[in-house]
């Protein structure tokens, strides 16, 4: 089987009915989406499949053969991050994180097709995500800031990494 | 927690629908993978170990149109394709969970839900038996067109479903009690519609499958108003204690949703 992970073609030894979430954070390596509840009720495992936002842990590999996957990982970097990241940062819109992947995702691809420009189109369209932490006010708002063009990410650039100290060089394929 | 990677199970990928049925067969030994929304919690935790896994994803079962006034729906149409569809089968759709599990889940698979052990599955079903929809779907014996509530009442296991058809409806109406949750499971809902036949009713989470109401429909033919029409649908249904709701909760809130129905019906 083949997937595009993030731009990179891959070739994929894991049998056809491993779900896709399976295959990207075990046999690749690639960690941004979690394994929440495993039964597809929570958003935590949601990746883009050819742009759409699916969850990840109930998407057999044979059912995306040849299919571009995007992950967090292929959003952005901490140097460069995409608006809807920055937006995540500068709204405090992330506690522990776990949910994080999932609404980036999501988000991006709302953004991308025009919408979340509201509250009501952000939680009807994100509908499928839980966050324990944050209580979602924060979330909404940043999804709503990136997508009406309103992220400041040069001030959230100059938070990511340790003070006064070169870029690390990150593990390929794990988060920020 | 590991993630469990199946193994073992032969995978065929359907191309065609004539692909589809006869690698179906009789359905001996055959696991259909639709949309993957259901089957996949199975595989990945280990309840299900499937000999023959059929995918149909790639074998254009897909589509809506509408002939000669009949609206047509292929098994494998995601389940989002219905949000904008006649009431009550465009309510129900966008009840499904939510948009991801909608874009991946079909009306094939909602259709042939196995009851789910924790809450009622198949939030469709009601909605098709109320608009008199017809399914056809082949296995042994043949190729058979039914009713669905005929088909959900033998069983659908053993079946391929094809599709489903029913004529648009003059009115259609819904009304539902759920709970809230990551997704509002629905804990009963009863859908309603006007047809050239006259009104049909069926209720979701009742029974293991959807079911037709049709000591209501009988009340109503013969006079009775909505209250007393709707009083007669404990006839018609053996709801369980579930994890969502008892059985007790379900007798008593079925009779109003049957009324909300009929008083949305006009």
């Amino acid at each position: 089987m083949r997937l595009t992970v993030n731009g990179t073609p891959r070739e994929l030894v894991s049998p056809p009915l491993t779900s896709l979430l399976a295959v990207l954070r075990e046999e690749l390596g690639v960690t941004s989406p979690k394994a929440g509840c495993q039964q597809g009720g929570c958003g935590a495992c949601t990746v883009l499949i050819d742009g759409e936002p699916r969850r990840a842990c109930l998407t057999p590999l044979a059912a995306v053969d040849g299919a571009a996957i995007t992950t967090v990982e292929g959003l952005g970097d901490p140097t460069n991050l995409s608006p809807v990241q920055a937006a995540f940062d500068e709204h405090y819109a992330a506690q522990c994180g776990f949910c994080t992947s999932g609404f980036l995702m999501a988000s991006h691809a709302l953004i991308e097709r025009g919408g979340g420009t509201s509250r009501e189109d952000v939680i009807e369209a994100l509908s499928g995500h839980v966050c324990r932490c944050t209580g979602y006010v924060k979330i909404v708002e940043a999804v709503n800031a990136a997508a009406n063009g309103d992220v400041h990410a040069e001030e959230t650039q100059a938070d990511m990494g340790p003070q006064g100290e070169e870029n690390i060089s990150l593990i390929p394929g794990s988060p920020a | 927690m590991a993630l469990a990677s199946t193994e073992a199970p032969e995978v065929v990928a359907a191309t065609s629908i004539d692909d589809a049925v006869s690698a179906f067969g009789d359905g001996e030994g055959v696991t259909v993978l639709a949309g993957g929304t259901i089957l996949m919690v199975d595989l990945v935790h280990g309840r299900l170990a499937p000999e023959r896994v059929l995918m149909l994803d790639k074998a254009q079962m897909a589509g809506v149109r509408t002939e000669g006034g009949r609206i047509t729906i292929g098994a494998m149409t995601r389940v989002a394709e219905l949000e904008d569809s006649v009431e009550p089968l465009a309510t129900v759709a966008r009840g499904v969970a939510d948009p991801e599990i909608r874009a991946q889940a079909t009306v094939g698979g909602n259709l042939c839900a196995t009851p789910g052990a924790e809450s009622p599955r198949g939030d469709l079903q009601a909605a098709f038996i109320a608009l008199g929809a017809q399914v056809r779907s082949v296995g042994p014996g043949g190729e058979r067109t039914e009713p669905v509530e005929d088909l959900l009442a033998a069983g659908p296991e053993g079946r391929l479903v094809l599709d489903v058809s029913f004529e648009p409806p003059q009115a259609g109406a819904s009304a539902e009690v759920r709970r809230p949750h990551a997704h509002a499971y629905t804990i009963l809902s009863v859908c309603g519609a006007i047809g050239v036949a006259g009104t049909r009713l069926a209720a979701s989470g009742a029974g293991p499958r959807s079911v037709r109401l049709t000591s209501v429909e009988e009340a109503l033919a013969s006079g009775a108003d909505a209250a007393a029409a709707a009083a007669r649908a404990l006839d018609d249904v053996s709801p369980a204690d579930d994890a969502l709701a008892s059985a007790w909760y379900r007798e008593q809130t079925l009779p109003v949703l049957v009324t909300r129905v009929l008083n949305d019906l006009g």
